[in-house]
């Protein structure tokens, strides 16, 4: 008897978090000229530059969108921040020939904290990420140029941001790519490798590191969200052989990081309640 | 469920050699680690296609085929470890009218059960074709309940028609079975012929419009010169294609899928649930059904 050959389907199909760099680029240089230039009539972008991947990627795609004359990357070091991130961020400033400003937020987080002496490193951090939000909103101002965020979905996803913070320009690029996929971007784009190779830290405290914050790297945060939103229940993302607790950890931070992805709550008196019944689009 | 298709290639003419090479495929499979739920064979697996008269000498009742398979699954070793479902296409004689039909067939133990049996509604008769000279058209598309959810049967032309898969769906299909024998031609697709790229695109879309799986098994071989194109494969509700096979040449194909899938699937693109409500207005049309209205009324 002749055995016939057997073609067997994969038992389990991995996440797939690769994206097509070069067709992710000209849509969201399309997206940046669109909601600037065409939407709002602004020809400049105003974004803080932190020496990580993220703010480098949107740099970069600013800059394609707009031309380096239009793209204002702002420093914000505080007195602690590394150097290392300054030097990083000086890379891309290097790399794109963009305008650079660095407005060290020391003095003014100070001057508050100051009066708050008993602020723990979390109160501080957000602190820190508050002010940054309003030097580059009032540098917007002064420069005639729209901020621009660089929040990953990762992050946004886990609820690992400060909340009217490094969530509030009006536009985001990269706000619906993982981690991983602004890796991807990052290398296709040609950002500087130091800046991509080295470990994502918020930069708030020395020696932080977003994974060591987080309990888990990117890239396993990645694979479970990718299944997790694709309606996948944890069983099932553990089936992929990922660890029950690393989906409990995520589980746990998605579900608890609802209202960071949201406008605040406001008490609904009558029907012509904002957004609830006066209804219009953003771009109406 | 755990589905086998047996992509089959049979010796025109010789039916007892195809059956015992079934039954090969059946005991290699019996014997598998993990055990099958359902075994699905080509549109004419234990024939060949092209039979043209001699259609009515190879044409069998349906519950004589039913027999057969379950003795021939029952007589592979390891096959009594749990019961089995199997469909296959085949020709069929209906008390004298002929059909181009497939069969949806559940062994258990000592029994079986005919849950379906789908008659072919799209005879094509043009060109190479001519199975409305021989075979009588089917004239009812059903969905029907299996151990593993809804599924409906479309038999190789069926499935060129985009309203026998979506009137499958509206009818609670949830898998699509498709039997086929399909002549390879156009050479101008690239890698592959033109008629499989076709066969491809539209299951493909199938899959995605209406959430269902598709499990497309087709026929290989070479009969007079017209080479069947094989190509079966599993495709889920999200249009991926899980597993495929060769143009050319007898294989198995193998695949485990979750049916509820599906729900997940129409969760996230719920086309179906719109074509539900909006699909009586466009079908009592009187441009689409004039014979429904009534003289004097718009």
């Amino acid at each position: 008897m002749t055995l016939l050959p057997i073609i067997e389907a994969p038992k389990l199909r991995p996440p797939d978090l690769t994206i097509d760099t070069a067709l992710a680029t000209e849509w969201l240089v399309a997206f940046l000229r669109d909601e600037l230039v065409e939407r709002r009539g602004v020809r400049n972008a105003v974004l803080g530059l932190s020496g990580g991947v993220d703010s480098a990627v949107v740099a970069f795609l600013a800059v394609r969108a707009l031309g380096a004359e239009h793209v204002h990357a702002i420093r914000m070091p505080y007195r602690t921040s590394s150097p290392d991130s300054l030097a990083d961020a000086q890379t891309v400033i290097d790399a794109l020939g963009c305008a650079a400003h660095t407005i060290d937020i020391s003095g003014a987080v100070d001057g508050y904290l100051a009066l708050e002496p008993e602020a723990d490193a979390r109160r501080r951090g957000n602190v820190m990420a508050r002010t940054r939000m309003l030097v580059l909103f009032d540098q917007s101002a002064k420069l005639a140029a729209l901020p621009v965020g660089t929040g990953n979905k990762t992050e946004r996803m886990m609820g690992y941001f400060t909340w009217h913070a490094d969530d509030s320009p009006p536009v985001n690029p990269i706000g619906d790519l993982f981690k991983t996929q602004v890796w991807q971007l990052a290398r296709h784009l040609g950002v500087p490798l130091r800046v991509i190779d080295k470990p994502p830290s918020a930069d708030l405290e020395a020696n932080q590191t977003d994974e060591s914050d987080l309990g888990i790297t990117y890239l396993q945060a990645d694979r479970i969200l990718s299944l997790m939103l694709a309606g996948r229940g944890d069983e099932k993302i553990v089936a992929h052989g990922i660890c029950a607790s690393d989906v409990a950890l995520v589980r746990r931070r998605v579900e608890n990081t609802h209202w960071k992805r949201h406008l605040p709550t406001t008490a609904l008196l009558t029907n012509t309640a904002i957004n609830e019944f006066y209804l219009r689009p953003v771009d109406y | 469920m755990r589905v086998a298709i047996v992509q089959s290639k049979p010796r025109k003419g010789d039916f007892d050699a195809n059956v015992r090479d079934l039954g090969a495929a059946f005991a290699q499979l019996a014997a598998a680690d993990e055990p099958y739920d359902l075994i699905v064979a080509p549109e004419a697996a234990l024939t060949g296609y092209f039979l043209e008269g001699a259609v009515y000498e190879r044409a069998l009742e349906a519950e004589t085929l039913a027999l057969l398979l379950a003795d021939l699954w029952r007589a592979a070793p390891g096959s009594q470890r749990k019961g089995v479902d199997i469909a296959l296409g085949f020709y069929e004689n209906a008390g004298g009218a002929y059909y181009n039909a497939a069969l949806y067939l559940h062994v258990e133990g000592a029994q079986h059960e005919i849950v379906h049996v789908h008659r072919k509604m799209f005879l094509p008769t043009y060109g190479m074709f001519d199975e409305e000279r021989f075979l009588s058209r089917g004239r009812r598309l059903q969905a029907f309940d299996t151990r593993f959810g809804r599924m409906a049967i479309l038999i190789c032309e069926d499935a060129w028609h985009g309203i026998m898969p979506t009137l499958a769906a509206v009818k609670g299909a949830q898998v699509l079975l498709v039997p086929s024998a399909s002549p390879g031609r156009g050479l101008a697709a690239g890698s592959e012929l033109e008629s499989v790229q076709h066969w491809r695109n539209v299951m493909r879309s199938y899959a995605i419009e209406h959430g269902v799986f598709v499990i497309y098994a087709g026929l290989a071989g070479f009969e007079g010169g017209k080479g069947m194109t094989g190509s079966s494969s599993v495709i889920d509700p999200f249009g991926e294609t899980l597993v495929t096979a060769p143009a050319l040449g007898a294989c198995v194909l193998s695949a485990e899928i979750d049916v509820s899938d599906v729900d997940l699937a129409r969760s996230r693109l719920p086309l179906l649930g719109d074509l539900r409500s909006v699909l009586p207005d466009l079908l009592f049309d009187p441009d689409v059904m004039p014979h429904l209205t009534q003289p004097g009324v718009a």
